[in-house]
């Protein structure tokens, strides 16, 4: 197509099919049971990384708040497997993204929706994510994916409400 | 014999690593592609997640009837079905109108995309809010719906483990013979190109 080599001398690869995706996938989350004894997730680490910040920026009312005041009293916060978890996420994304030729620095969705209700949307959404990730004790990696995969009633109770709402919602908001 | 318990550095850098390059190379780094699931036009996101929790979920069950792996081994969520209803609901708006989930948004972000970081930033917002509610009030909404009987379908329900994955396993037919059916009849799925050159670009069909 025109527009991969519009930005890029790299070529731009196909995504993998859903199939093959969704094999390695499954291959990956079951290594992962097997040497850690739990799945994939997220939002362990942004929680974390939501403590230590109050730490450095108000550590008196992180201390002296009912959720985050357990996560940082037994010291830096981050230090957890959930965190190195998160920095692998992101160097296997890197090292995919730029072998694929698909890496580009953009604000995607400023074209479709224009830049500042691209930003407010995402902000908001990670907002509405952040939010609901804390109610239910874990995100779409975590509860969903994880979860379901050891048969969770929870998980898949998770998912359905997370796929009816989004059907819902992205009919009534256009953020992307 | 299994699982290891490993909680170290090397096992979250290999599991996390092989995670973000299985997602991008999914297509998962995408907002429009993460959102055409909602818009039925690209299944690309159940077909991905179906197929993962149904190879798990085999490979859990072998290894545990092959006996290298005893019962109760892996975390199983606990059966809060409020609170997993509830933060469904939330983390299913915030994916439509922020276009990422948590961990696709580090995919997003690692893939060039600095709407992810606004994510992440409103992802660490969110989690403050919550800090900020936090109580017995939110405690006790969050510990309704509990099954008491169990976490998994087997012990909350007695629903036997082999018609759990038969189940699934029938699920997940069905999400790539219906999805596929959506997407012939609609724009199809979001190519990479058209990933790549952001939300917008495609040409409607």
């Amino acid at each position: 197509m025109l527009i991969s080599t519009e930005f890029s001398a790299r070529k731009v690869r196909p995504f993998w099919s859903p199939l093959v995706a969704g094999l390695a996938l499954g291959l990956v989350l079951l290594l992962t049971f097997v040497l850690t004894g739990h799945g994939l997730g997220a939002t362990g680490a942004s929680t974390r990384m939501t403590a230590w910040l109050g730490l450095a920026v108000a550590p008196a009312a992180t201390q002296a708040n009912s959720y985050l005041g357990p996560l940082v009293e037994g010291g830096n916060p981050l230090a957890s497997w959930i965190s190195w978890q998160v920095i692998g996420v992101a160097i296997g994304a890197l090292v995919a993204a730029f072998f694929g030729g698909r890496f580009r620095i953009q604000l995607d969705g400023a074209r479709s929706v224009g830049a500042p209700r691209r930003l407010v949307a995402a902000l908001g959404g990670g907002l509405l994510a952040g939010f609901g990730a804390r109610v239910a004790a874990g995100c779409t990696s975590g509860l969903g994916l994880s979860g379901a995969a050891t048969l969770a009633v929870a998980a898949f109770v998770f998912l359905g409400l997370f796929f009816a709402t989004g059907l819902i919602v992205s009919r009534l908001v256009k953020g992307v | 014999m299994f699982p290891f318990n490993d909680a170290g550095m090397i096992s979250g850098l290999v599991c996390g690593a092989l995670f973000g390059f299985v997602l991008e190379n999914a297509g998962f780094g995408s907002p429009s592609k993460l959102t055409a699931q909602f818009q039925l036009r690209d299944w690309s996101v159940f077909k991905v997640m179906f197929t993962a929790i149904v190879v798990t979920a085999l490979g859990l069950y072998g290894l545990r009837a092959a006996g290298l792996m005893p019962a109760d081994a892996v975390f199983v969520p606990t059966s809060f079905l409020m609170a997993a209803a509830v933060g469904g609901a939330f983390v299913g708006a915030g994916f439509a109108i922020g276009g990422y989930c948590p961990g696709t948004s580090v995919v997003g972000l690692f893939s060039g995309r600095l709407d992810a970081l606004v994510f992440l930033v409103g992802l660490l917002l969110g989690t403050v809010v919550f800090a900020g509610l936090y109580g017995p009030a939110i405690e006790a909404i969050m510990a309704m719906g509990e099954v008491q009987a169990g976490d998994t379908f087997t012990d909350a329900y007695g629903i036997p483990e082999v018609t759990m994955l038969a189940l699934l396993i029938a699920a997940l037919v069905a999400v790539f013979y219906f999805g596929s059916w959506f997407e012939r009849r609609s724009a199809g799925p979001v190519t990479s190109e058209q990933a790549v050159a952001g939300a917008g670009s495609q040409t409607p069909v």
